[in-house]
């Protein structure tokens, strides 16, 4: 299906009339300027993008850029972002939610759409807490963080680890962004759109009103050590141990065979029947 | 009840003979194999006929069971008891002896080498014709006891040796003429042997055979749903509905489809949620473990109305249940799992052949209408062979209702008098919108809005009420003032339990029920029209249909009720004694 567009759209056309339900300095708005500036730098006819989310502050984000836009339910987006892809493997397909949707009630997905190296882009806004619920631990929260009534005590577990897994798992490009740097967030999915195969953008991207701490994130991140990404999993593995979890940039990008049914029909429906007949 | 006359004529109300056979024998042995072949003979020599599988606890390589029908005319039940039982050892085939039950004038034919027959089997007090079933197989170079089994049933059943050895070739050819040749001698030493014994019933010969097909309930599930216009599947591994799977694989690739395994079921829905969105007709197939793990996503579907189909092939349950084993038991899920009002389809195939006609069905209808479409079938239609008349096309309703690109101002939720809005694909220029699971308004945009809330919720409910079904909804038959109701699997062993009272003199019609939700209730109160009395037949522990019906106020008071668990099948002959107890 092709566009009749005709006109340079701006990062602006990317955006919808519809107005955040986000809190005032909430990092997620940065991910969303971010995904506009990208879709136009990338001139991407707008109905052949597909944003597809769960459940979450952050997994509001389709109805905010002007794309087709899937809404589902928490932990799924992945799912029904590589259904999609499956069946229409002409659209951009990008994924957007939290920590909490991403690694806890949508963890077994997010192993398994990295192993499986469909062509998409997956966002996780990462403030390591449940936003929308009102501020309890999530996966990658810190093991002391006792600010949760549900967790007086924090969480007590250490931390999941979303790029470790990511490799462990066969993601074949993972990058860190950070909601203080849009510019710098929009350039790293310009790249997870362009790479074939799955992509893994991790955002840090401060909850202002359940984490307010985070508002100092922008004194502690700082790029990777190493300002290219590597092809080698033994070394990328070894840049995800020294790393504080602050750094941001590209860390690792590898080209493997994508997954993708080639949907071309050899015959129809009436030919199988023939195979019934006695 | 235009359709009322139609389906009538379905069935020919005499009982016609039929012969059942059961052959049983250890890991190994070739059951299954002898099972099939016998079927293919049989569709060879013209007849209908229909063949149930059984197997023991082992994973691999048990003692297994294959249960035959065979009748002149199409045969949707196993019968009451077996004519014929055909041991080729006797390895834990007292496991079977519930499943195969016999008279003392049938006929168990067994090898005296391989020991005492069972008690359990024993007890039914059956005639016995001893044959030295090993020694005939040695004596032949590459020979098998199975196929040496083969040659006795074809003689016994009365099946003309030719058809069975053209089977042997067709299913044997690839494995070279050596083996061909050695199976075909033990067909005819097994064909020429001496028997002294004989089965009371014969087939008549059928003189120009119909069309028929060879076909498993799962496989018609499959073609049911490509013929409905399914090109993506996602989906878990399940028994017993992995089959369902195994067919649509290969054959979706075919169409240009394809089908993704899942990681687990709140993936494969929302997968195939998601290829829906994506325009492209989506299916997934599971059974009572997966059916429970999808409801949210069932929820999503309904919310967001996109189309997809779920074919639950139910077994035993609940939990892990039974479940090589069939049971009715998922009607409750499938229709009261979800959470908030969400109106969508129930529907259930009333026979083999019938889980294409109904799974296509669901397909039209979940695209026509936007609608979330659960397909019950079960174990014993699913993983059930039988020789059935080619199933007949489903009405294609009028598809799925398309945007056009620049449809301004673009309301994909739009409230229009049927509740069914343009749906933009994808692709199309202009109609950018959120499909949500979120309470939307028309536009898409969420909102928990009084308003907004009531009108998508009558929106949703009115697309599916509203709706025409025709008279594909139910298949009755026969007429009289007593009537049985009953649904899915167990219309077959109904509808004979019908027949044979309508013989005996008193008229017994039957309403099996193919779309249970929305269920046209004028249609089915015209269909209980000078009823008396009313028996409920299904298969399960708690009446889940009969509860169903009495909630929407369709029965009378009195009406009774036969629910029986699996994981026996139904039998015409308990229904009969039931409803002659009921009269
Ligand atoms: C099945 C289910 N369980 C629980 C919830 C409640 N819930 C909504 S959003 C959410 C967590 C969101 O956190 P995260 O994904 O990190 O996104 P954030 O709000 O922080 O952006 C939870 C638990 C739900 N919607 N569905
Ligand atoms: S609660 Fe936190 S994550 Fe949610 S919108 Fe507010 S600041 Fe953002």
């Amino acid at each position: 299906m092709s566009s009749s567009q005709t006109v340079e759209l701006k990062p602006k056309d990317y955006k919808s009339d519809i107005k955040p339900v986000w809190c005032p300095g909430c990092g997620h708005f940065a991910v969303l300027s971010a995904v506009t500036k990208a879709l136009a730098h990338l001139g991407l006819p707008r109905e052949e993008v597909a944003l597809v989310s769960g459940i979450g502050c952050s997994s509001r984000i389709p109805a905010y850029v002007s794309v087709y836009g899937f809404h589902g339910i928490h932990g799924r987006a992945l799912a029904a972002a590589q259904g999609l892809k499956a069946a229409r493997p002409d659209l951009t397909v990008i994924v957007a939610g939290g920590d909490g949707d991403g690694f806890s009630i949508g963890g077994n997905h997010f192993i398994h759409a990295c192993r499986r190296n469909m062509d998409l882009t997956y966002i996780v806004m990462d403030n390591e807490v449940y936003g929308m619920t009102k501020g309890q631990a999530s996966p990658t929260t810190a093991p002391d963080w006792a600010k949760s009534k549900l967790t007086p005590h924090g969480p007590g577990v250490p931390s999941f680890n979303p790029a470790a897994i990511a490799l462990a798992s066969g993601a074949t490009f993972i990058a860190r962004g950070f909601s203080g740097d849009p510019n710098g967030i929009a350039r790293l999915l310009v790249e997870a759109i362009e790479h074939p195969g799955f992509s893994f953008l991790q955002v840090l991207s401060p909850c202002t009103t359940f984490r307010p701490e985070q508002k100092e994130w922008k004194k502690v991140v700082h790029p990777f050590a190493e300002q290219e990404p590597t092809a080698n999993p033994v070394e990328a593995a070894q840049r995800i141990q020294a790393d504080d979890g602050m750094s941001t940039g590209m860390l690792y990008r590898t080209l493997v065979p994508v997954w993708q049914p080639d949907n071309v029909a050899t015959t129809q429906v009436e030919a199988l029947e023939g195979g019934f007949q006695v | 009840m235009e359709a009322h006359s139609r389906m009538q004529n379905n069935h020919n109300n005499a009982p016609h003979p039929t012969l059942s056979v059961a052959i049983t024998g250890s890991g190994g042995s070739g059951v299954v194999t002898a099972g099939h072949m016998l079927l293919q003979a049989v569709a060879g020599a013209g007849y209908y006929g229909l063949m149930a599988r059984s197997a023991g606890p082992q994973i691999r390589g048990g003692e297994s069971a294959a249960m035959l029908r065979i009748a002149p005319r199409r045969v949707d039940c196993l019968d009451d008891s077996y004519q014929l039982l055909i041991a080729l050892d006797w390895l834990n085939a007292n496991r079977f002896a519930e499943e195969i039950p016999l008279t003392g004038d049938s006929v168990i034919v067994c090898d005296p080498a391989a020991g005492e027959i069972p008690p359990e089997i024993a007890t039914y007090g059956a005639r016995v014709m001893e044959m030295p079933l090993k020694e005939l197989a040695k004596g032949i170079d590459g020979g098998r006891i199975n196929m040496v089994a083969l040659g006795i049933l074809c003689d016994l059943l009365g099946l003309p040796q030719e058809a069975m050895l053209a089977v042997v070739e067709q299913t044997l050819a690839r494995k070279g003429e050596q083996v061909v040749q050695a199976s075909q001698t033990c067909v005819r030493v097994g064909y020429d042997s001496d028997k002294p014994l004989s089965l009371e019933a014969h087939l008549p010969a059928v003189d120009a055979p119909p069309p028929r097909w060879n076909i498993s309930g799962n496989e018609a599930s499959g073609l049911g749903a490509v013929r409905g216009g399914v090109r993506f599947v996602a989906a878990y591994p399940i028994t017993p509905a992995s089959e369902v799977l195994e067919w649509l694989a290969p054959n979706l690739e075919r169409l240009g489809g394809s089908l993704l395994q899942a990681e687990d079921e709140l993936a494969s829905i929302n997968m195939i949620i998601g290829a829906s969105f994506g325009g492209v007709p989506a299916l997934t197939a599971t059974s009572g473990p997966g059916l429970a793990l999808m409801m949210e996503g069932l929820g999503l579907a309904v919310a967001s109305e996109t189309p997809v189909v779920v074919a639950n092939v139910m077994r035993g349950g609940p939990s892990t249940g039974i479940p090589t084993k069939s049971e009715q038991s998922d009607l409750n899920i499938a229709l009261c799992g979800f959470h908030g009002d969400a109106p969508h389809l129930v529907l259930s195939a009333l026979d083999i052949a019938d889980c294409t006609f109904t799974t296509e069905w669901a397909v039209r209808l979940s695209e026509s209408l936007q609608a979330t479409a659960i397909v019950l079938t079960d174990q014993s239609l699913g993983q059930a062979r039988a020789l059935v008349d080619p199933p007949r096309r489903a009405p294609a309703g009028s598809g799925r209702r398309t945007a056009p690109p620049c449809d301004e101002p673009y309301l994909r939720y739009r409230l229009t008098d049927d509740g069914v809005s343009p749906m933009a694909i994808p692709g199309t220029d202009c109609d950018l919108y959120t499909a949500d699971g979120l309470e939307h308004n028309e536009k898409g945009t969420p909102s928990s809005a009084a308003q907004d809330h009531q009108r998508q919720l009558d929106k949703r409910l009115r697309k599916l009420a509203g709706y025409d079904y025709g008279g594909d909804w139910a298949r009755i038959s026969g007429s009289g003032e007593h009537c049985i109701v009953t649904w899915g699997s167990s219309a077959g062993a109904a509808e004979e339990a019908a027949r044979r009272l309508t013989a005996a003199g008193t008229g017994v019609r039957v309403i099996a029920i193919r779309l249970i939700s929305p269920l046209p209730v004028q249609a089915m109160g015209e269909a209980l029209t000078g009823v008396r009395r009313v028996l409920v037949v299904e298969q399960n522990h708690g009446g889940q249909l009969f509860h169903y019906l009495h909630s929407l106020q369709l029965l009378p008071a009195d009406a009774g009720l036969l629910a029986r668990p699996g994981p026996l099948p139904l039998r015409p002959a308990e229904i009969v004694a039931r409803m002659t107890e009921e009269m």
